[in-house]
């Protein structure tokens, strides 16, 4: 709509001023009214020499573009369909625009006009199109932009409105090119440029749709029903589980400013764009020319975007969620932020609470790749279990268990010293297996609770797990293979579902 | 559009020439490769019918077991050198046709007589089934021979006829081709319809219009919410995929997964 509306008024303002453009569509020169320029941003022809437009992967974002005059602006885009991972240990095959998820960040001038080289790898099996919704015309570039395997195909465009924008594959079955991963954003900046800041980042999220469970190994397929039903397998930030944490978190220092660049590609969902400990000083959402202020969440429509920026006051982990918040601790989307600096006691007391908030992708995961590396040698290590098995932990079980295993009074209980926990250890597979409810009593104390079970983690990771909390805290017991895992996994019914 | 009409008017005028000079062609890799019965149905397609029904009447017509191989289409050129891809007009065929074989009339390393022939045009696969009394497939009869899985003739509805498709959409072209023949066959003896390479279909260019009186509904299908309204059969994204692969060529574009294999009125074997 809101392009007919412009092109409505462009087309009044041209019959109003007799003619905005010449036949061959060059503009008229000094008779483009200045009207027209102020509605639309058309600030006539491109001047200088032709610009190549610097493309970045996320979560960077190309330098401003500090520019007086508009220009002609080159963007040459490479569709590539490839197979990376979604999550740890789980494979999906991607379509990217650029090679990432999501697609490479595009920034231009308002009045720039852009002339869009998409090209399709030759090794690509698929067609693909793109459809940016910074364009003013049928389709957004789509109709333009349908791309064979092994084809380049090329149009140009005015970017007549400033905002942050999404663009997309928009190729039958649209939603299946989406949920693929072909999505991305668009800055076009209003002819002044955006304020300076210290930071600016690009998170863009979106809905992923496996035929195996959340987490679940190996090479996972495209699950069309789960797509259809708005069913996600993943909810995740720039495309992978964990790829905004530990030594990919986002960075930036007290005392700085931070820019975030926010897109949702969907296909399906809409985002309740939240950062846990900080308030939004400013968002401007999609366009818009009003500033929001003093934001706790903003919503993000699929195919939408907004700019929030926030001032960082005090230091330690700050988390993104979606503030639909199963989708955080059960689908993964989660990213990090890590504030360096001094405490700001006046501010905050520095009783931080963020272990609760980590998933165990937070976690360092090298004890986990080297205790799989030794198991797949046949040389796995007690140690090395107890060293994976405590890096799952802390992701998984402490929430509740607490990570010195003390559990919480009356509520969960201890790990720590446990006869109940040493006197089976069968038993004890089986619980976090299938979870447990009902009266137990843990060291002469009685509790009456609920552990959901956790049969989403693999028979390595409850084996891991195990083999730590029967080694740690005054706990001294023999390992647990992975082998007894799976037989007790085998020998019960294992009920659907997990929760941490 | 208007120059792929013109390219088929120029194409058939051509085919016609070398049909006549030629004789009949020689139909070699019909007995490794032969035509099977299709009985006459009414199909619900994914297109809309031309005359705006729900089904459209597919006649009789046999179609080759399996796609054409590069050892097939190697004896061709050998018989119709006017294919070879040094000598092909550039009319008909575009810079990567053929390119994977070493030479004009040789596979090379690495390229096996039985894996299915790709990187052929429009123009030169049809030209293959010229050649052999024969023609490539329509759409509509496609369709109806690929709906069939191991047990039913209209597979559709089932789940996992779909998913295979889309585990094979899922996979990554980088890879080599499988030889043909190595997926199960199907109620009519046909193979590999699903799960190896793309196929040409005779009417490939014309699949967006409903029909010819639309303006500009070629342009529909390519992008947003109007594809949605082209497309019948909107659950079924396996199809949908290969609808939009075909309308993304023009008649000499070729491409690393893209084969063909003929079909004959009737039911010649």
């Amino acid at each position: 709509m809101h392009k007919a509306i412009i092109g409505t008024a462009i087309a009044v303002l041209c019959a109003a001023t007799a003619a905005c453009t010449k036949n061959d569509g060059t503009p008229d020169g000094a008779a483009t009214t200045a009207a027209a320029s102020a509605l639309h941003g058309d600030f006539g022809p491109p001047q200088g020499e032709p610009i190549h437009a610097v493309l970045t992967s996320p979560p960077e974002v190309p330098p401003p573009v500090n520019r007086k005059y508009p220009a002609k602006v080159i963007v040459d885009l490479e569709v590539k369909e490839l197979e990376k991972d979604i999550s740890e240990g789980v494979s999906y095959t991607f379509w990217t625009f650029g090679g990432t998820v999501p697609g490479s960040f595009i920034r231009v001038r308002q009045g720039d006009t852009v002339e869009f080289h998409l090209r399709n790898a030759p090794d690509s099996k698929m067609p693909h199109n793109i459809d940016l919704h910074g364009v003013t015309g049928p389709g957004g570039g789509a109709a333009s932009s349908f791309t064979a395997p092994g084809h380049e195909s090329q149009f140009t465009f005015k970017a007549l409105n400033a905002g942050i924008f999404v663009y997309h594959c928009a190729t039958a079955p649209v939603g299946m090119h989406v949920a693929n991963g072909m999505y991305g954003l668009i800055l076009v900046e209003p002819p002044e440029g955006l304020a300076p800041v210290d930071h600016e980042y690009y998170v863009m999220q979106g809905d992923f749709y496996t035929v195996g469970k959340y987490r679940e190994h190996g090479h996972q397929e495209f699950d069309m029903q789960k797509a259809i039903d708005e069913k996600p397998t993943y909810v995740l930030f720039n495309g992978a589980e964990g790829s905004l944490v530990a030594e990919h978190a986002l960075q930036a220092k007290v005392g700085e400013t931070v820019r975030l660049y926010v897109g949702n590609g969907g296909p399906n969902l809409v985002s309740s764009f939240h950062v846990i400990g900080e308030i939004f000083d400013r968002v401007r959402q999609e366009g818009g020319s009003i500033e929001q202020h003093n934001v706790q969440t903003t919503l993000i429509p699929a195919g939408g975007a907004a700019v929030v920026e926030f001032h960082l006051d005090v230091p330690g982990s700050y988390v993104l969620v979606d503030h639909s918040i199963f989708r955080a601790f059960n689908k993964g989307a989660l990213a990090l932020l890590k504030a360096e600096g001094p405490e700001n006691k006046a501010i905050y007391s520095g009783k931080e609470a963020d272990s609760v908030y980590l998933s165990d992708k937070a976690v360092s995961a090298a004890p986990v790749a080297e205790a799989r590396a030794a198991e797949a040698s046949g040389k796995l290590t007690k140690e090395q279990q107890i060293k994976a098995g405590e890096a799952r932990f802390n992701g998984t079980c402490s929430v509740c268990h607490q990570s010195n295993g003390q559990g919480l009074p009356d509520v969960f209980p201890p790990l720590a010293a446990s006869d109940f926990l040493m006197a089976d250890k069968t038993r004890a597979i089986d619980i976090v297996l299938n979870g447990l409810s009902g009266k137990v009593t843990v060291n002469g104390k009685t509790y009456d609770s609920v552990m959901p079970p956790m049969s989403q983690l693999n028979d390595d990771e409850i084996a891991n797990i195990l083999t730590y909390v029967r080694n740690s805290w005054g706990n001294s017991g023999d390992a647990v293979s992975s082998e007894e895992v799976k037989a007790v996994r085998a020998s019960t019914k294992r009920p659907e579902g997990a929760a941490h | 559009m208007d120059a792929v009409r013109i390219g088929r008017w120029l194409f058939a005028t051509l085919a016609a020439l070398v049909a006549a000079s030629a004789g009949a062609g020689s139909g070699s890799g019909a007995q490794q490769n032969p035509y099977l019965p299709i009985a006459a149905a009414r199909l619900r397609s994914a297109l809309p019918a031309a005359d705006g029904g729900d089904t459209v009447e597919v006649a009789r017509f046999a179609m080759q077991q399996h796609p054409v191989t590069n050892g097939e289409f190697l004896a061709f050129v050998r018989t119709h050198p006017e294919w070879q891809r040094d000598r092909a007009p550039a009319a008909f065929v575009d810079a990567d046709y053929l390119s994977h074989w070493q030479a004009p009339l040789a596979l090379g390393d690495g390229i096996e007589a039985r894996q299915p022939v790709t990187r052929v045009s429009w123009f030169a696969a049809a030209a293959y089934c010229e050649a052999q009394q024969a023609r490539l497939p329509r759409w509509t009869e496609w369709e109806l021979a690929a709906a069939a899985s191991e047990q039913q003739r209209d597979a559709r509805a089932d789940p996992a006829w779909r998913q295979r498709m889309l585990d094979w959409y899922a996979k990554p072209a980088s890879g080599a081709l499988s030889r043909v023949g190595q997926t199960p066959a199907n109620v009519y003896g046909l193979q590999d319809l699903h799960g190896l390479v793309w196929e040409w279909t005779e009417d490939a260019g014309s699949l967006m219009l409903g029909d010819d009186s639309g303006q500009n509904k070629a342009d529909l299908g390519k992008f947003c919410g109007a594809g949605a309204l082209t497309f019948k059969d909107r659950d079924n994204y396996a199809v949908m995929m290969r609808i939009a692969l075909l309308s993304s060529l023009a008649a000499r574009d070729t491409t690393r997964t893209l084969g063909f294999r003929c079909v004959r009125h009737g039911s010649q074997p």
